[in-house]
């Protein structure tokens, strides 16, 4: 066992998802959208969570906060320093969203009400769970806009969301996901609508949030580029299941399942003549497949693959859902570029 | 330990894995998904084999009304005509003279009907062209449109339709060629009049909507013209909204000829045909007189031949829109 | 804003004027003065028909309509004292052009806060639950209100409950020859002519109200308002009430200002002195001086509230404001 597994397994993970899944009633029948993943995060650690769009990544957090419509079921354990989140009363809920676990969304200019002021909805954030004056909390909105790095933030809380510009939004959504406090913090593709420019400068707010604050963050995103940037773990996410935990380090350096080798070489390079996407599509999550979901797509395929749902081993210093792991050279996915 | 053997996972691969056929899920064309979704609307469905009965009904009204327009039920020698209440000879009653308005009815909401599709079909032809025009070019003709029909459309109908009403019917040069004030022609041009500012409005939305989307963009780069543009691509994609505001039209104009009628300044189309209109404008005289039947099947068909238009209109909505939504 | 307001409000006169112009025009050509006069006064002699058309400024032609628009708005501007007399029997116009504004006032402002209100509050609740049964009857029953014209429905409630049941008076303002003030009476007499308009006003606005609050519930800011913490009732109204008004409240300054036209319908049916019985007559008689009035409130109305609407939305919506 590496010591960095162990070690985050003895300090309590503040947010713990065991066998959590969540499936949508549809009028054909049930999507399901994630199928079981445990995923634990500790203070002080970002972990990110990398995948395709439709791999249930977003949908994970959105149901463990229960923000998912109502023809969301969820099912399994999420648990936040403790407290059981599903199936909990939306009393209960309130008491979570904002204080303990705060979320950070994909489109700042839309998750923000363009008809108050940015210093408004900062301050509602601060009197949803504070016992604190209107005037207090719209001090303390100015504050939090300039610890994200806003300049003028007494002049700027007074200004509306459609003033600024896509990375100033942002930092307001950051400012009001810190305003209590929270142990927990979900950024859910916090840079995907921002500039390649921008979307450094916000990271970077996130990473010293998570560092000077101690929290656990959670980063959720597709780019990869992202993940190596600030994240020290890392979950590979495909049709709704992890099928890969590593350090960042060792993702990149020895990725263990052949999904994400997939993802790595389909990063373009300098001095690549051609692109290698990984072939094929993600599954319907109708009917999803049998066993391994990745095997329609996945080079080193075999029977042994489609008998049942692969579940998380150790290999090496990371986990994977690869059954065929020891018998391949995943890496060997490079080689089918012929 | 190398795999030097053709990785199984991309030759034969599985084919139900990803294969969209096996889940049987066909892919359908909008055209398809637009008409299941229609036929899905329970209301829309009834509606439509309503008015489709409706109108097989009233389009062979020679053969399906009982009587001729101006005939009277019996003979005068053979007994009273007038008011009588329904029975077998009239299904639905006599009127003042001695008329089968079972038969009026048909004939009338014959008259009714072609007034109000007429008329449809006219704003939508003028509203599409001006609206078209309006979103494509923008500039002065825009605002200029926008502002007119802003103002024209923000004034109480009714009052609207009654000046505008006595001014052109008072044109001699116009009533010439669209008829006198009392006749169908002159009000099937009163209402396009005023039901194109709606239908270009929506167009000019449209219009502009998908102007900025990629794929005109696309037709661009690839060299296509601008009517090209508008005939391939816009229209084809704004046809739902205009469809819609085709079938409200025609509800419109049947309410808008009612409501005229009731104040007798209706189509008074001479003794040769009727309209449902002044059917209908028996019943506020037969309520006070107690003769039931002169209301109830003249309100009774307009409620209903208007219910049913707007149920497909819905229809049409759901039909539609779901088509426009990218993805969901 | 300020700007956007002033800038507005200086087109107003000249879209007054120019729309006045037009109406007069309209009214000129649609009822033609000396056929109208004489339809009215059959024993007019050629001299006092003469004299209608000089004194009133009912020139002919081009040039005439022009010269007589702005004799008439002179004479207009001056006052109602001043105002040309009606063509039956030179009675004045204004007085019972104010009796009937106060009746439709009154008939259509309590009508309308009625409706409105209750619209509005259906609207909200039906939106909370989408597909609820409170959601179904509603929409069902908004869709068949909105399905069945107004004089239909008020004749029959007319039938129902005046004339068979005579729970209420047929129509009118107080029974004929009714003197004086008398609340109750005044009630009693409202209680049915404003039931036919409330009901059409709740369909409408229930309608509206649903739908833009639907659209705002799915959208982006609400789950983050959610994602807040926040409690269902804050979020449906701080966000989603306070964001669905937008559309809503434009709608509705329209509507207002077409209420003083009358509610021509209704009004008929009820015999209810109006603004719409006014206009009724005057166009039958084809009574010019009657009519010009009548149009250029309506006109300034719905050019008035025209701009109050668009004045509120950019209130309501600061990125027209500042955008």
């Amino acid at each position: 066992m590496p010591s960095w597994i162990q070690v985050s397994e003895m300090t309590d993970p503040l947010l713990c998802l065991k066998d959590f899944a969540v499936s949508f009633r549809t009028p054909n029948g049930d999507v399901q959208a994630v199928r079981g993943v445990d995923i634990s995060v500790a203070a002080g650690e970002m972990v990110g969570i990398v995948g395709e769009s439709g791999s249930g990544k977003s949908v994970t957090f959105l149901g463990v906060l229960g923000l998912l419509p109502k023809s969301a079921r969820i099912t399994g354990s999420a648990t936040v320093e403790g407290l059981e989140l599903v199936g909990a009363s939306n009393r209960t809920m309130r008491t979570v969203r904002g204080k303990k676990i705060a979320m950070i969304f994909q489109d700042p200019l839309s998750a923000l009400n363009p008809v108050y002021r940015v210093g408004y909805q900062v301050a509602e954030m601060i009197q949803a769970h504070q016992q604190v004056s209107k005037s207090e909390a719209l001090t303390r909105s100015v504050e939090l806009l300039d610890i994200v790095g806003i300049p003028q933030p007494k002049v700027r809380a007074r200004q509306y969301p459609h003033e600024f510009s896509g990375g100033m939004r942002q930092r307001v959504m950051i400012a009001m996901a810190i305003a209590n406090d929270p142990e927990v913090l979900i950024a859910d593709e916090p840079t995907t609508a921002l500039d390649v420019t921008v979307q450094a400068q916000i990271l970077e707010v996130v990473q010293r949030i998570q560092r000077e604050m101690n929290k656990a963050v959670v980063m959720i995103t597709h780019d990869l580029g992202v993940i190596a940037r600030v994240a020290d773990r890392v979950q590979v996410m495909y049709a709704g299941r992890v099928v890969e935990r590593a350090s960042v380090n060792d993702l990149f350096a020895a990725p263990t399942h052949p999904y994400t080798v997939g993802l790595l070489n389909s990063l373009p390079r300098v001095g690549q003549e051609r692109l290698q996407p990984i072939p094929g599509r993600p599954p319907n999550m109708l009917r999803p497949p049998q066993g391994c979901a990745f095997r329609a797509r996945c080079p080193h395929a075999a029977p042994v693959c489609a008998e049942k749902l692969p579940e998380l081993q150790p290999h090496a210093n990371s986990m994977t859902a690869c059954v065929r792991i020891n018998e391949i050279d995943v890496a060997e996915m490079s080689g089918i570029t012929a | 330990m190398a795999d030097t053997a053709i990785p199984e996972g991309l030759l034969g691969a599985d084919p139900d894995l990803n294969d969209v056929e096996a889940l049987n899920v066909r892919v359908l064309t909008p055209f398809q998904m637009a008409w299941r979704r229609y036929w899905h609307h329970k209301g829309a469905a009834i509606a439509t084999i309503i008015m489709t009965m409706l109108l097989i009904i009233v389009i062979f009204a020679p053969l399906t009304a009982r009587y001729g327009i101006n005939e009277q039920v019996l003979k005068i020698q053979e007994g009273n005509n007038v008011y009588l209440s329904p029975r077998s000879i009239a299904w639905m009653g006599t009127d003042e003279i001695g008329r089968d308005i079972y038969s009026r009815l048909i004939w009338g909401v014959r008259t009714s009907l072609f007034i109000g599709v007429t008329s449809a079909i006219l704003s939508v032809i003028i509203g599409t062209t001006v609206g078209a025009i309006a979103g494509l070019r923008g500039g002065v003709f825009d605002d200029l449109m926008m502002r007119v029909t802003d103002i024209f459309l923000a004034f109480p109908f009714l009052v609207l339709v009654i000046v505008v009403r006595a001014a052109l019917g008072n044109l001699p040069w116009l009533t010439a060629i669209i008829g006198d004030i009392s006749s169908i022609r002159f009000l099937i041009v009163l209402f396009a009049i005023f039901g194109w500012m709606g239908v270009a409005r929506l167009v000019r939305g449209q219009v502009l909507s998908l102007k900025e989307r990629e794929f005109i963009e696309a037709s661009r780069a690839v060299g296509a013209s601008n009517t090209r543009i508008v005939l391939s691509h816009l229209l084809p994609n704004s046809i739902g909204p205009i469809l819609v505001a085709l079938t409200l039209s025609v509800a419109g104009s049947i309410i808008g000829e009612s409501t005229l009628s009731f104040f007798g300044l209706g189509p008074q189309p001479g003794t040769n045909s009727t309209s449902l209109g002044l059917l209908v404008e028996l019943s506020s005289s037969g309520a006070k007189q107690g003769n039931w039947w002169l209301v109830a099947f003249p309100c009774g068909a307009l409620v209903l031949l208007v219910v049913c238009i707007n149920f497909i209109g819905d229809g049409l909505r759901d039909a539609v829109d779901a088509k426009l939504d990218t993805g969901k | 804003m300020l700007r956007f307001i002033v800038r507005r409000l200086l087109w107003l006169p000249l879209t007054l004027l120019l729309v006045t112009f037009l109406v007069y025009c309209a009214v000129r050509t649609g009822w033609h003065p000396e056929q109208t006069y004489k339809r009215s006064n059959p024993r007019a002699t050629r001299e006092k028909v003469e004299q209608y058309l000089a004194v009133n400024g009912l020139y002919k032609g081009w040039g005439g309509y022009v010269r007589g628009y702005f004799e008439w708005l002179w004479r207009f501007i001056q006052g109602p004292d001043h105002w040309p007399r009606s063509i039956k029997g030179r009675a004045l116009v204004y007085p019972p052009l104010r009796y009937s504004i106060f009746n439709t006032l009154r008939l259509a402002g309590i009508a309308s806060i009625l409706g409105i209100s209750i619209g509005l509050t259906v609207g909200t609740l039906a939106a909370r639950k989408p597909g609820s049964w409170f959601d179904n009857i509603a929409n069902t029953g908004a869709f068949f209100v909105g399905a069945v014209p107004a004089f239909v429905s008020g004749v029959i409630l007319q039938l129902v409950f005046a004339v068979e049941l005579g729970w209420f008076p047929v129509g009118g303002v107080y029974p004929p020859g009714h003197q004086g003030f008398d609340l109750l009476l005044m009630i009693k007499h409202l209680v049915l002519p404003v039931t036919v308009v409330a009901v059409q006003v709740i369909a409408q606005y229930s309608r509206y109200m649903r739908a833009s609050l639907l659209d705002v519930r799915s959208s982006d800011f609400v789950r983050t308002a959610r994602a807040k913490g926040l409690s269902e009732r804050n979020v449906l109204f701080r966000h989603g009430v306070r964001n669905a008004m937008i559309p809503v409240a434009t709608v509705l300054a329209l509507d207002v200002g077409q209420l003083i036209g009358g509610l021509i319908i209704t009004e008929a049916i009820f015999n209810y002195p109006g603004m719409g019985v006014y206009f009724l007559k005057a166009s039958f008689n084809g009574d010019i001086p009657q009519l010009m009035p009548y149009l250029v409130i309506i006109v300034t109305s719905v050019l008035v509230f025209n701009l109050i609407a668009d004045v509120s939305y950019a209130l309501l919506d600061p990125r027209i404001r500042l955008g």
